[in-house]
């Protein structure tokens, strides 16, 4: 057994009668180098590590009470009054009939390999002199002005979780990511984009491919004005597919559906997007960046399907917002740390891939706007109302072709429709950084403004 | 004030300096420690509960070592003398070409104490919880279709240290604390959200000075207004931005791209343009960390540099730009006290205090009459920009058409686009209901509270993201 879940195991002894106690224990390491003309302009090594304590209260008829505390470090003194100062919270919160901690399911976890021990290993030289590597790349190509930043980074971290209901869950993860963001200029005119390449460990990572695509989306950018404002279809990067998908599936949190935050509410069994579309979130596919054995409670991780051919089939519970819903949890906790409770969310969102890729998407669109960027994303997409309205770059759809590219545009909707409008689901399923996987994505009859 | 007396300094004068020599055992320009000690509480009322009551604590010290044009850096949740050294190791890992060691010797630092009436931990739990059940009652009682509600509080104090083998010591202790109400309104054509906040580097004595009640009643009324909302227009149109309707606009339309780290890198459209007009004559901006009180205020930043009043832009003229220490070394000029971090675990870079447009002499009621059609923005959500282009958004959270010099139906959220430089140009009322709102800004992964305050002004053209034709 893990040293950290032996930790986390040792407080639960001091739980009181008729109480009960959920331990969470995180460290971690992370290191982050970056590189500017030629020279390391930053290395940062550092550990973390920390503590997050529930207490729930017996509480009677009314209901039991939950409190919590967290402290950013493992010492026996801080943690022994992290767990005083959880309980002292639990006296103050609502008795609710529904909150309790999370019991197991007898859901078997999945066996992924996400610790990578080479990564470890690998010496410090070789991570330098990759980030100096992918500047170098990008700073030579043509029409690049700048590299404003070149970032390599990894990190490992352990996770234990153990409460005096039964959970006992230990995962440890590694991940190494490159990153870059490019200036590109050509006379007065300045555009920019980014790449990044992620992965398990330091050979998993592509600094070329990294390059090549910061290089790709900020040259061509170039020349970039301003397009004439009226509805046409709309074609989204891969990229900008997992940042949609992302809000969405905050509309498909059952906490946000028993608070009455998700215009899914109400919805199940109903027609919410056109048939082709089939959304399912699967953390125990490894492939996914965030894939995982154990939710934020300790209970397995499952694949859940959310939509099914257009219909919306359910949404993702943790314990609590699955005991409101009168429901059973579907081992969708997330947490961000030690230093927050759990929520209910996904962490592998894909749609089913369609048949097409990013080149047949945009012939079969024809005519329209294809979009490499977005921006004001928290700004402009409410998952409570649905509404939809975001800055975009990209370039225009010509003859099933990209033409000349655009900048200071936004396009609108709403999610509600979005999902009813759309024309065609690539198959380039990309897992990208975050919570969903992204592919080419069509969708027809949206306001471009602009001029 | 109370007689707060200073707390024990997080790190000993002599550890201070032994760390710092040993930082700089093989060589460097300069080594830094910075120490912090957060103690934080937070409350959310949700679904008419008192969900979670929480506590943190958070201390532990950042140690850089900067040699030439590199900087190294490594964190420790330790502060004994073994911690620090170990950090101070790591840190100097990057002076690998083993130059000669120095001592470091400290001047004293006047002990820091928390500037606030009340502070937040002699504050019963039950009061805060007190304030959630008010605000949740009130904006309830706003109106039949308020069918959600959360309330969030939220109180921390930092208590930071900084030493540098520049001779800098110094100390801070920040207080500060919030309330922010969400509502959720449904009617037939949907559900709408309303937000409110207040936000102060304050203790608890906030809320002598703010009626929580008016808070929450702000954000369900916004919620229920837009239940009638219609689409916002699309293209270009004039825009008339409410005093205190969020100030966002100049944090993202030059704020950012007036930061040195950008500048320096030739990464921002504001490079070069000291002494330029970049704006309308009528736009003077400063940024000013020593406005007490507001959400961006702090005595020393996280370099140990006193917050200080900068004027950015003055009317209209680009007059400098925001420095942090390093990219003043860079320029062989002083840092203009602009250097923060989210926490101990981060390097600082440039940030923004509490950015502010002086008002104007315009009456705000005759900005809005003489604007035959356009778009009134009562308040301001996000935003985001594009040092590089100058390219930036931010979005609505309350607005409404303009027609015929009256303000009229309630429109949709959406995002408005524009260019920096370009829109800065358009501005072409600015009026005398100055107001600050807080915010939270986020940069490279590091989030830090901000304030951003204007008057009432008009922009002569800017696009506009709604789904009406």
């Amino acid at each position: 057994m893990s040293e950290l879940l032996e930790l986390a195991e040792s407080l639960l002894a001091r739980a009181r009668g008729g109480e009960e106690v959920e331990v969470y224990v995180a460290r971690g390491h992370e290191t982050e180098v970056r590189a500017y003309e030629g020279e390391i302009e930053s290395l940062s090594s550092a550990t973390s590590a920390g503590v997050g304590i529930r207490v729930l209260q017996p509480g009677g008829e009314a209901g039991a009470r939950l409190g919590f505390a967290w402290a950013g470090s493992l010492d026996q003194d801080v943690v022994a009054k992290t767990l005083e100062e959880a309980r002292d919270n639990a006296r103050f919160a609502t008795p609710d009939p529904h909150v309790r901690l999370a019991r197991p399911d007898g859901h078997p976890p999945a066996d992924l390999e996400l610790w990578q021990a080479d990564l470890l290993e690998t010496p410090a030289d070789r991570k330098t002199g990759l980030a100096l590597d992918l500047e170098r790349q990008v700073r030579a190509a043509d029409q690049i002005r700048q590299v404003s930043s070149a970032d390599y980074g990894d990190e490992w971290s352990e996770v234990a979780l153990a409460s005096t209901t039964g959970i006992r869950a230990f995962t440890r993860r590694t991940a190494a990511y490159l990153s870059v963001s490019a200036i590109a200029g050509e006379g007065g005119d300045t555009q920019t984009g980014t790449g990044f390449s992620v992965g398990r460990t330091f050979a998993d990572l592509d600094a070329d491919r990294a390059a090549a695509e910061a290089v790709v989306r900020s040259t061509r950018m170039l020349g970039a004005t301003k397009a004439r404002s009226g509805r046409c279809a709309v074609v989204f990067d891969p990229r900008v597919v997992s940042t949609i998908l992302a809000i969405v599936s905050s509309a498909l949190s059952g906490e946000a559906v028993v608070k009455g935050r998700s215009f899914f509410a109400d919805r199940v069994g109903e027609q919410v997007a056109v048939p082709s579309v089939t959304l399912v979130d699967d953390p125990t596919d490894v492939r996914a960046f965030a894939a995982a054995a154990y939710d934020g409670e300790g209970l397995a991780c499952r694949r859940n399907v959310l939509v099914e051919k257009g219909e919306l089939e359910g949404f993702l519970f943790d314990t609590l917002s699955a005991e409101r819903a009168g429901t059973a949890p579907t081992g969708s906790a997330v947490r961000g740390g030690y230093a927050s409770t759990p929520g209910a969310g996904c962490r592998a969102l894909v749609l089913a891939p369609g048949d097409l890729d990013q080149a047949g998407v945009l012939e079969g669109v024809g005519e329209g706007l294809f979009v490499q960027s977005v921006t004001g994303v928290h700004s402009g997409v409410n998952p409570v109302s649905g509404d939809f309205s975001v800055g975009a770059e990209g370039l225009m759809i010509r003859g099933g072709s990209l033409a000349e590219p655009v900048r200071e545009v936004t396009v609108a909707s709403t999610l509600q429709r979005m999902l009813l409008s759309i024309l065609h689901i690539g198959g380039d399923v990309e897992w990208l950084p975050g919570i969903a996987a992204g592919q080419t994505l069509a969708i027809g009859d949206m306001q471009l403004s602009g001029n | 004030m109370t007689d707060t007396l200073p707390a024990e300094p997080l790190i000993g004068h002599d550890v201070l300096e032994r760390v710092l020599g040993a930082a700089l055992a093989r060589g460097g320009d300069m080594a830094e420690v910075f120490a912090e000690d957060r103690q934080t509480t937070g409350a959310v009322l949700d679904d008419r509960r008192i969900e979670e009551l929480s506590s943190g604590r958070e201390r532990g010290a950042g140690i850089r070592v900067v040699v030439g044009e590199t900087t190294g850096f490594a964190h420790t949740a330790d502060l004994s003398e073994r911690g620090l050294l170990d950090a101070a190791e790591a840190a100097a890992a990057v002076a690998r070409q083993g130059g000669r060691g120095r001592t470091v010797g400290l001047g004293s630092a006047a002990a820091a104490v928390p500037r606030v009436a009340v502070l937040p931990e002699t504050v019963a739990k039950a009061r805060k919880l007190e304030l959630l059940r008010r605000a949740d009652e009130a904006a309830r009682g706003a109106g039949g279709a308020v069918t959600q509600v959360q309330v969030g509080y939220g109180d921390s104090r930092r208590r930071v240290l900084v030493a540098s083998s520049e001779g800098v010591l110094a100390e801070d202790d920040q207080v500060r604390t919030r309330l922010n109400v969400t509502c959720v309104a449904t009617g037939d054509t949907g559900m709408q959200t309303g937000y409110e906040s207040v936000a102060r580097t304050l203790g608890f004595e906030l809320f002598d000075e703010v009626d929580v009640d008016e808070v929450a009643r702000l954000a369900a009324r916004r919620a229920i207004g837009k239940l009638a909302a219609r689409p916002a227009p699309s293209g270009e149109v004039p825009v008339v931005l409410a005093g205190g309707s969020g100030g966002i606009l100049f944090h993202e339309a030059c704020g950012h791209g007036l930061e040195a780290d950008h500048i320096v890198k030739d990464a921002s459209v504001y490079t070069g343009r000291v002494g330029e007009l970049v704006a309308s004559p009528l736009v003077t901006l400063v940024d000013d960390g020593t406005v007490a009180g507001e959400w961006g205020n702090f005595a020393v930043d996280d370099e140990g540099r006193p917050a200080a009043r900068n004027v950015l832009i003055e009317n209209g003229v680009l007059t400098d730009y925001l420095w942090d220490w390093l990219r003043a070394r860079k320029e062989g000029r002083a840092s203009s006290g602009n250097g923060r971090r989210q926490s101990y675990q981060h390097l600082p870079m440039v940030r923004m205090t509490n950015t502010f447009l002086l008002a104007g002499e315009e009456d705000p009621g005759e900005i809005v009459a003489q604007t035959p059609r356009g778009v009134y923005v009562a308040k301001l959500g996000g935003g985001q920009v594009n040092t590089a282009t100058g390219d930036f958004v931010f979005g609505t959270t309350e607005a409404y058409l303009i027609e015929d010099g009256r303000i009229t139906e309630p429109l949709r959220d959406a995002n408005l686009i524009g260019n920096g430089p370009e829109v800065l140009r358009r501005i072409d009322a600015v009026g005398t209901d100055f107001a600050m709102t807080p915010g939270t800004c986020g940069k490279d992964g590091q989030s830090v509270p901000v304030g951003c305050g204007q008057a009432t002004l008009r922009i002569t053209g800017v696009t506009i993201g709604g789904t009406a034709a």
